[in-house]
């Protein structure tokens, strides 16, 4: 149902700007340019953007990450939950169940939160996409600022929740 | 834009001299994540071909910037927070708004808290972490989004200390 309404926006669309072209009507042909434009300008760097995408994801593997991440995990514990975080491809919703399992298998709190965060900001095809489009300092200052922040936060939360012996409930 | 392009090439060459096979799984891999983005994509343009017709770009920087840069951080800051949008989205159309002149910061402050701060994902997130936890990570989360986005702007000499 969804599918077919999204197609027929896209028919009604690109009929009414092919018509617009050929009876010289100004609005639909500046549509029609704006959506050449930007088209334009959005895709030119996707072929790169997601040429970098695949070859990480056939080089990194997010298991070989999370065997890293089992029972003990000292404070190299966080350098892996950040790769693991960055390893993770999906939003949110995706990272909870990952970060629960983590929690299973006995990583720490506050190396399970450091992961909810990185999983958050550290996201490798995003962050592509990020450079990309806003440069490569733009990402670095994020970086630099977003993950000291995150385990610092993470400790704190961890070790309050720790004394409070609170436990991550799988998904209902 | 060339940093992109010669990181691309160099790392599909290191890629391809270590194993021909894994490059073309990458590159395939490359092509599917392209096809399965390519029909919101369009949709994307759709609108943004038709908001743009009303907005011109200099009225959207007009409106998203200049006089009050604090103010203008946390309403992008908000709208961040609530909104739900793919990376593959949020940086074409951040690149766009950069273009058309809006600061740093401001688009700072809309990216990071779109991926830190879930307000449409807190019911499974409270389903997992409990609805206290989610929400002390949320609120967290959207100070150091606020924090990115002020250094962002320091360090783009966009506001002065």
């Amino acid at each position: 149902m969804k599918k077919i309404i999204i197609f027929l926006i896209f028919v009604l669309y690109f009929s009414f700007i092919i018509i617009s072209f050929f009876l010289n009507f100004s609005i639909g042909k500046s549509i029609g340019t704006n959506f050449l434009k930007y088209a334009y300008d959005m895709l030119k760097l996707f072929p790169f953007a997601f040429i970098l995408i695949g070859l990480f994801e056939v080089w990194i593997k997010k298991e070989t990450v999370e065997k890293h991440l089992g029972e003990r995990s000292g404070s190299m514990g966080f350098f892996w939950a950040i790769l693991l975080g960055g390893t993770t491809f999906g939003p949110l919703l995706v990272a909870l169940p990952i970060a629960y399992s983590l929690f299973k298998k006995g990583a720490k709190l506050s190396i399970v939160f450091t992961y909810i965060g990185a999983a958050s900001v550290c996201r490798i095809p995003m962050t592509v996409f990020e450079a990309s489009y806003m440069g490569v300092k733009f990402t670095i200052i994020r970086y630099a600022v977003s993950i000291p922040l995150i385990i610092l936060f993470s400790v704190i939360l961890g070790r309050y929740l720790s004394k409070k012996n609170y436990q991550i409930k799988g998904e209902k | 834009m060339l940093y992109l392009i010669s990181i691309t090439i160099l790392l599909i060459t290191i890629s391809f001299i270590f194993d021909r096979q894994k490059t073309f799984t990458a590159l395939k891999i490359a092509l599917k994540k392209f096809i399965n983005i390519v029909i919101p994509f369009i949709f994307m343009l759709i609108l943004i071909s038709i908001v743009f017709l009303f907005f011109s770009e200099s009225s959207i920087s007009e409106y998203l910037d200049n006089k009050n840069i604090y103010l203008n951080t946390l309403i992008s800051a908000l709208a961040g927070s609530i909104s739900l949008m793919p990376g593959f989205i949020a940086f074409p159309l951040a690149g766009l708004l950069k273009q058309s002149g809006v600061s740093y910061m401001v688009i700072s402050a809309f990216t990071s808290t779109l991926m830190m701060v879930g307000f449409l994902t807190f019911p499974v997130e409270r389903n997992y972490l409990g609805t206290k936890v989610a929400i002390i990570r949320n609120i967290i989360s959207f100070v150091i989004a606020l924090a990115v986005a002020f250094l962002t702007g320091i360090f783009f000499g966009e506001i002065l200390l």
